[in-house]
Parts: structure tokens; C-alpha cells; sequence
């Protein structure tokens, strides 16, 4: 997929979410979810206005259900920000890049 | 003619403003579609439609859209990313406001179709994304050899209990009749299907759970008695409610929100028309939303001539 928005599986999410320096986004996707698919641009493009500051990951539900289980994703896209190992903001559904532009401003 | 930034725009990029959105780039004339999202629209939820000539094997909704996408952009459509805050309809060249800037117009084509509509039931928003979803394509693999429940008797409701039933072990179907309103051959799929446990004369009156949903309570609208079941999830189908909160009282609408037009796509101000599930019309369907959008461009176009 696109540069900026790193492939994340379960054995890779302590290191690269709940180690990471950076706050991390994770976008909580499938390949069979529409909406998933169709917001997948808004977050490429945020990523390369925010990836130096925000760390962008994606995470296949399908072949890792442990993370989405832990953190009773039950529905996507979720979309989960994550500061100093905690998850400190979620969004379910498709939403306007606006929501989530503010949304990662309030993280800053 | 007086001077705009466009001769049209289009709001909304469901099937209905990406084929009024083809129709007018063919044209050649100046056009914008303004989507708030990205574009499908409600199309983007289906698993499978199977009632869009063209497709013999059925073509998923987020492909379908796709696809559309693609055409308008072979003919140059310009599609943008934003959101439409308000419109002056008032005086000849329309003003649209959009988030970061104004834009102006000789003809408007609002294609903003319309939203599932809530229950208003204790738990519905608390467990929202926590197992209340409208969308089984995006939340049906989640519930794997588990229970859920689903409320309504429509086209929509049925359709998506019936592909439910590839994940869940049981599908308790909620519904407020004691017989479906579903067009016939979703009815009889689901009334062959063993999965699916009808809860006939009955509404769904409050979602519970710790974290996430792990019980349902159901009330028999005939006999007064109300149940508790074990659910994991809760699929909420009752209809859907048009996206026209922006227009306030610009243009006419029905009491339940919907855009009145006439059969040339036209709403009770000249140089603005609705098309697909945003106006009032007795089938809200790919093909009558694509229909629709043709003759509303068609009948902008002959508009702006007319100046």
C-alpha cells in the first residue's frame, strides 16, 4: 500500500504501537469492508501531512484478530490513537477528514 | 449570463451525484461534486447488489462505486473533498459555502442521499462500534459462531440478516409485523434460512452490556411481555432518514425531511435540483438513484441555457 502508513500485525504491535515514542494511529481494516477501503486515501494523505509527528499503521483484522480483540474493536474502520502506550482516542465509522484532522490535533 | 466559479454543482458523490456528475462532464459543462466523505455513499455497505443491470454475477457495492468513480473521471469531473456548510438560493447565481471557501453557481444538483435512521433505545449510541452497527459487510465477520440480533423487516434488514447467517450461529430478526415487507426472493431466502429466528410483533427496546453488547431486551407489541436474550451484536435496519439537515427551509420538503421535486428533478427553487435518495420517491434503489441524476443534469443543463 501507500508509503507513510505502515503494515502492522499482531506479533509487531507491542514494538511499533505500545513502545513507539511517537503517537501512533491504527486503522483497524479488512479487505472485504468498503468504507475501510474508501477512507484508506484521507488517511494516506494525512500521513503525509502528520507523519512526522504521528506514527500511521494499519492492521488487518482478518489475519490479527489478538490486537482487535484486546481492544474490543468490534466494528470497522476503528480507528484507535495510542500515546505512551495508551489508547486515548477512537473513532468508529467512516468520518470526514476534518474529524480527523481535529482529532489528531487534540492528540498533539 | 452572469459570472460563477461553476455552471453546476453537485452535493454528494453516491451513484446519484457521480452519474449526474458524468452526465454534466459530458456535456462539458463546469462542474464540481463536493462529497464530505469519499465517494459511494450508502452503495459502499453493500456486500453484494445484485439488482444493478449489467453485473450477472452481482458486483460489491465498494467496486460498483468504483467504477462509477472512474467513468466521471474519464470526462474530467471534478470531484472534491468537503463539506457543505450552507447555500443563498435566493437570488439567481447560487451561493454555496463551503468549509474553507464560498463558491458560486448557476444550477445546484443536491445528491446527498440519506442515512440509516436510529431506534432512539437506551444502549443504541453508548454501544455504537461496541456491537450496535448498521453495517453487516463491515462488522459481520466480527460475530463468528456467535449471536446476533437484527431489527427490521425491509429490503435492508433481510438482505443483510440473510448474509449475517455466513458468520453467525443465530440471527434473531426483529421485527415489528408479523409478516416481512422485503421484496420476495430475500423473503423466501430468509424463511428458508435455519439460522434466522424470527421475533415477529416484537420491537427492540434497550441494549445492554459491560464494555460491549451482551444483551438484548425485546418486547411483544401484541402481548405486552418483554424478554431478555443473549446477543453479542446488534444490527439496526428500521429505515433511513434523508441527509438534509443543511438545507434547512431552502428548498421544499416533505414532513419527514425528504426534497419534493417534480419529474424534471426540480425543487421549489429554479436552478436547483435532487435526485436519488434524498427526494421523495416511492423506491430508493441504485437504478432509480442513477436515473434520476440523468434527468436532473439533463434538466440543469437545458436551465442554464435558458439564462
Amino acid at each position: 500500500m501507500a508509503e507513510g502508513v505502515m503494515d502492522i500485525d499482531d506479533s509487531s504491535f507491542e514494538a511499533e504501537v505500545l513502545q513507539s515514542e511517537k503517537p501512533v494511529l491504527v486503522d483497524f481494516w479488512a479487505p472485504w469492508c468498503g468504507p475501510c477501503k474508501a477512507i484508506g486515501p484521507a488517511i494516506e494523505e494525512l500521513a503525509g501531512t502528520f507523519g512526522n509527528k504521528i506514527k500511521f499503521t494499519k492492521c488487518n483484522v482478518d489475519d490479527n484478530p489478538l490486537s482487535p480483540g484486546k481492544y474490543g474493536v468490534r466494528a470497522i474502520p476503528t480507528l484507535i490513537f495510542f500515546k505512551e502506550g495508551k489508547d486515548v482516542e477512537q473513532i468508529t465509522g467512516m468520518v470526514a477528514k476534518s474529524k480527523l484532522e481535529d482529532a489528531i490535533n487534540k492528540i498533539l | 449570463m452572469k459570472n460563477v466559479d461553476y455552471d453546476i454543482v453537485i452535493i454528494g458523490g453516491g451513484p446519484a451525484g457521480l452519474t449526474a456528475g458524468l452526465y454534466a462532464a459530458r456535456a462539458r459543462l463546469n462542474v464540481i461534486l463536493v462529497e464530505k466523505l469519499a465517494p459511494g455513499g450508502q452503495v459502499l455497505v453493500t456486500d453484494r447488489v445484485e439488482n444493478y443491470p449489467g453485473f450477472p454475477d452481482g458486483i460489491s457495492g465498494f467496486e460498483l462505486v468504483q467504477k462509477m468513480t472512474e467513468q466521471a473521471k474519464q470526462f474530467d469531473l471534478v470531484i472534491e473533498n468537503n463539506e457543505v456548510l450552507s447555500m443563498d438560493l435566493s437570488d439567481q447565481v447560487k451561493t454555496v459555502r463551503l468549509s474553507d471557501k464560498t463558491i458560486t453557481a448557476h444550477a445546484i444538483v443536491i445528491a446527498t442521499g440519506a442515512s440509516p435512521r436510529k431506534l432512539g433505545i437506551p444502549g443504541e449510541d453508548v454501544f455504537f462500534g461496541k456491537g450496535v452497527s448498521s453495517c453487516a459487510t463491515c462488522d459481520g465477520p466480527f460475530y463468528r459462531d456467535r449471536v446476533v440480533a437484527a431489527v427490521g423487516g425491509g429490503d435492508t434488514a433481510v438482505q443483510e440478516s440473510i448474509f449475517l447467517t455466513k458468520f453467525a450461529k443465530k440471527v434473531y430478526l426483529i421485527h415489528r409485523r408479523d409478516e416481512l415487507r422485503a421484496t420476495g426472493i430475500l423473503r423466501e431466502r430468509a424463511l428458508a434460512n435455519d439460522k434466522i429466528e424470527f421475533l415477529w410483533d416484537s420491537v427492540l427496546t434497550g441494549i445492554q452490556g459491560l464494555t460491549n453488547v451482551e444483551k438484548i431486551t425485546v418486547k411483544n407489541v401484541k402481548s405486552g411481555d418483554t424478554k431478555s436474550l443473549a446477543a453479542d451484536g446488534c444490527f439496526i435496519w428500521i429505515g433511513i432518514r434523508p441527509n438534509a439537515d443543511f438545507l434547512g427551509d431552502l428548498v421544499r420538503r416533505d414532513e419527514f425531511g425528504f426534497v419534493v421535486v417534480n419529474s424534471n428533478m426540480e425543487t421549489s427553487v429554479p436552478g436547483v435540483f435532487a435526485a436519488g435518495d434524498v427526494r421523495v420517491t416511492p423506491l430508493r434503489q441504485i437504478v432509480t438513484a442513477v436515473g434520476d441524476a440523468g434527468i436532473a443534469a439533463f434538466s440543469a443543463e437545458h436551465y442554464i441555457e435558458s439564462l
